[in-house]
């Protein structure tokens, strides 16, 4: 099984640790995974704004770079959306057709490739998690189920981080969107900061300690609000929960 | 009312006060609540949703047909057909009615048909007399505000701010908020208005074609107490109001009042097939530029029946207040038919959005809210408000582009992160740092540790 790893470019710089996390899971897992060097971004960004030249160009070179491997797996639900659902709505978009169907996030993959059952994460992890849902992965990549939606209650982020042992999952009341937003976060950063303000509250409200998410986007917007605000909660990558490796860790 | 400048700036002004945006958010997130409770008790919820957007999708499709078909059934029934292409051509028809039956005051039901025309005014300025009798928007009125909100209009105004509304206008005791005394208050005002009315307008919920008859839809009976004590009932419709029959109404009175707010069904669902006897009874049929849109991407939001349960749902909405979107609908669905009305004075709406789809999720017609919003931002980044975005986008371009270019940057950021003094790192001109803490890079890129991964490995 030769899997990609796609490691986001915002991750590749200031997540090197979920990313390693992400490829060390895959690797405990029988995957023989492969980080194809000469990877950029996915294009997200210039699909969100209306860019499709630009996109277009990216999302070639992701075919390029990506396109013969059996499974293309990123610690990133919203990168994976783009990819899946975004890059279709391009000029000729049937060429990406096949991207579509082997991208996956990354718990995605473990539960649906993988299998819940064989899943084996070593290090437990204590500390009270409140397990973020980050929209592309609710409502787009429907890793859990919208509450918006009438259909029989499921979630597999947390049916993944669940075997983690020890660990103590936390659902907030809702499952509303951080705020960020790509562009949005700083083309509104009034509403963008009261939405992230809003789930760090949420979250703090149950008693968490650590929130935990498979964006490690959304999770960098509402670091930096309760960094700013000095609040006692920290952040983790899902990735590196499951890795059992704490953030900014980057031994080999 | 203040000219609309833009999203940003007017969603700034709604949260300086922060626990009244805090009160807006929660308020309109119990509507959300009570709505997915709602839609619980219907275990085909789902496949009514589905059928909405299906019934929908295929009138759009025929819709020429399916007005001809009301129009000759209606007509056949007693009603009198008018047709309306722009919003000033239903003023026209409707003050010439009123004018041809001497009308002085009018009974008016919600109906954000006759805002989006700008009815109100243009009926006052010739001298007749309109009372909303929507209790929301009798408050809006009073105020001389707008509605925020289609289902909700007044959900921007606290009980104390209706109690000073209401003790400036209809000398209520000045302090009491109590609801009970203020709701019982507008009711005895609104009852004198009813009595001397001598012709009541009210929107349309519904047309159904093969009986030429139309739906309305109120929790107060004000739109039925309009029509029962006149002899005059205009009613205005959009062209996309029409439905093939009775039999598909179920679908969608089902859905509108659970996802507008939570009931399995409005107070008053009333049909209306022909005049009483010695009355008049008139349909509007308005396109005011929904024709225009039938073949373009924006089609889906014909489909829209206003339960506005997008708006209640949307994160930013609900935290910026529906004056922040400068037109009479606010939320996704005013996103999109602002946006497609005038493109550059509402170019912001677009990136008003997180595209976080819960809009389209709970859209009882199935109508892909947040996809169209992402859709429409193709040519909304190409309006002059937009220039220096898209230069800025530029530039990130050409950096993902060229990893020369991108290492140095990364190196610069790390740097100013790292060592620049903070009130210059933290100066007027980074947005993201006014209330958050700028991320730092890590040490080493994994581009970098993946280096040693495979030295490992190879060796």
């Amino acid at each position: 099984m030769r899997v990609a790893l796609f490691v986001p470019c915002y991750m590749n710089d200031f997540h090197p640790d979920a990313a390693l996390s992400a490829y060390e899971v895959l690797k405990r897992h029988g995957c023989d995974v492969v980080y194809p060097r000469n990877q950029k971004c996915c294009g997200q960004p210039f699909l969100n704004n209306g860019m499709h030249e630009e996109a277009s160009e990216m999302a070639d070179i992701f075919l390029s770079v990506f396109g013969d491997f059996d499974y293309i797996v990123s610690p990133s639900s919203s990168c994976i959306g783009a990819v899946k659902y975004r890059y279709a709505t391009l000029e000729g978009g049937e060429r990406f057709d096949s991207l579509s169907r082997k991208s996956y996030e990354l718990c995605e993959f473990l539960h649906d490739i993988v299998g819940v059952e064989n899943l084996d994460f070593q290090t437990p992890f204590t500390r009270k998690t409140g397990l973020h849902d980050s929209c592309h992965a609710v409502r787009e990549l429907y890793l859990s189920s919208p509450s918006e939606l009438n259909i029989p209650r499921y979630s597999k982020v947390e049916a993944v981080l669940s075997r983690v042992p020890g660990i103590e999952i936390v659902r907030p009341q809702r499952d509303e969107c951080c705020g960020f937003g790509g562009g949005f976060s700083v083309m509104e950063p009034d509403i963008s900061v009261m939405m992230g303000r809003d789930r760090i509250d949420d979250h703090s409200s149950k008693g968490v300690e650590v929130i935990t998410g498979v964006d490690a986007s959304c999770l960098m917007h509402m670091e930096a609000i309760a960094r700013r605000e000095k609040r006692n909660i920290s952040f983790l990558h899902i990735a590196n929960i499951l890795a059992g490796r704490e953030k900014g860790d980057i031994r080999l | 009312m203040r000219a609309f400048t833009d999203h940003p700036t007017e969603a700034s002004r709604f949260v300086s006060d922060g626990e009244r945006a805090h009160w807006h958010d929660r308020a309109l997130w119990f509507v959300r609540a009570k709505r997915d409770r709602a839609s619980e008790t219907l275990p085909e919820w789902e496949r009514l949703r589905e059928e909405a957007h299906r019934i929908k999708s295929h009138t759009m499709k025929h819709l020429a047909w399916y007005l001809r078909l009301f129009e000759e059934r209606a007509t056949a029934n007693g009603i009198e057909v008018r047709w309306a292409s722009d919003a000033l051509e239903h003023n026209e028809i409707v003050a010439s009615i009123l004018r041809e039956e001497g009308v002085e005051r009018v009974v008016k039901s919600k109906s954000m048909l006759t805002e989006e025309c700008g009815l109100n005014p243009y009926l006052q300025e010739r001298g007749i007399e309109v009372v909303d009798t929507d209790l929301g928007e009798r408050i809006v009125q009073l105020a001389g505000d707008t509605p925020s909100h289609i289902v909700l209009p007044a959900i921007h105004l606290k009980k104390e701010d209706v109690s000073e509304i209401f003790a400036e206008h209809m000398g209520t005791e000045e302090g009491n908020s109590d609801p009970v005394y203020l709701t019982v208050s507008a009711r005895k005002s609104l009852r004198e208005k009813f009595l001397t009315a001598d012709a009541a307008i009210t929107g349309v919920n519904f047309a159904l074609a093969r009986e030429g008859a139309v739906t309305i839809c109120t929790n107060e009976g004000n739109a039925d107490l309009g029509v029962a004590v006149t002899k005059l009932h205009i009613a205005s419709m959009g062209i996309e109001k029409i439905i093939p029959s009775a039999q598909s109404l179920g679908v969608f009175t089902r859905l509108l009042a659970r996802s507008a707010t939570g009931q399995a069904v409005t107070t008053y669902t009333s049909h209306y097939s022909a005049p009483e006897e010695g009355a008049r009874m008139v349909v509007v049929i308005v396109d005011n530029g929904r024709s225009g849109l039938l073949a373009g991407e924006e089609s889906p939001i014909l489909s829209c029946i206003r339960c506005g349960s997008c708006m209640n749902t949307c994160p930013v909405y609900r935290r910026s207040g529906g004056h922040s979107y400068g037109s009479v609908v606010p939320g996704p669905i005013g996103t999109l038919l602002a946006y497609s009305r005038d493109g550059e004075r509402y170019s912001s709406l677009p990136f008003a959005c997180t595209l976080c789809a819960s809009c389209t999720m709970v859209c009882p017609a199935k109508v892909p809210l947040h996809d169209t919003i992402y859709r429409v931002r193709k040519s909304a980044i190409e309006t002059p408000t937009y220039t220096g975005k898209r230069k800025a986008l530029s530039l990130i371009y050409a950096l993902l582009r060229y990893r020369p270019l991108y290492l140095t940057a990364m190196t610069l950021y790390g740097w100013a992160v790292k060592y620049l003094p903070r009130n210059l790192l933290y100066s007027g001109y980074n947005v993201w740092g006014r209330d958050r803490d700028m991320p730092e890079p890590a040490r080493r890129s994994f581009s970098r540790i993946y280096d040693d991964i495979e030295r490992r490995e190879d060796g």
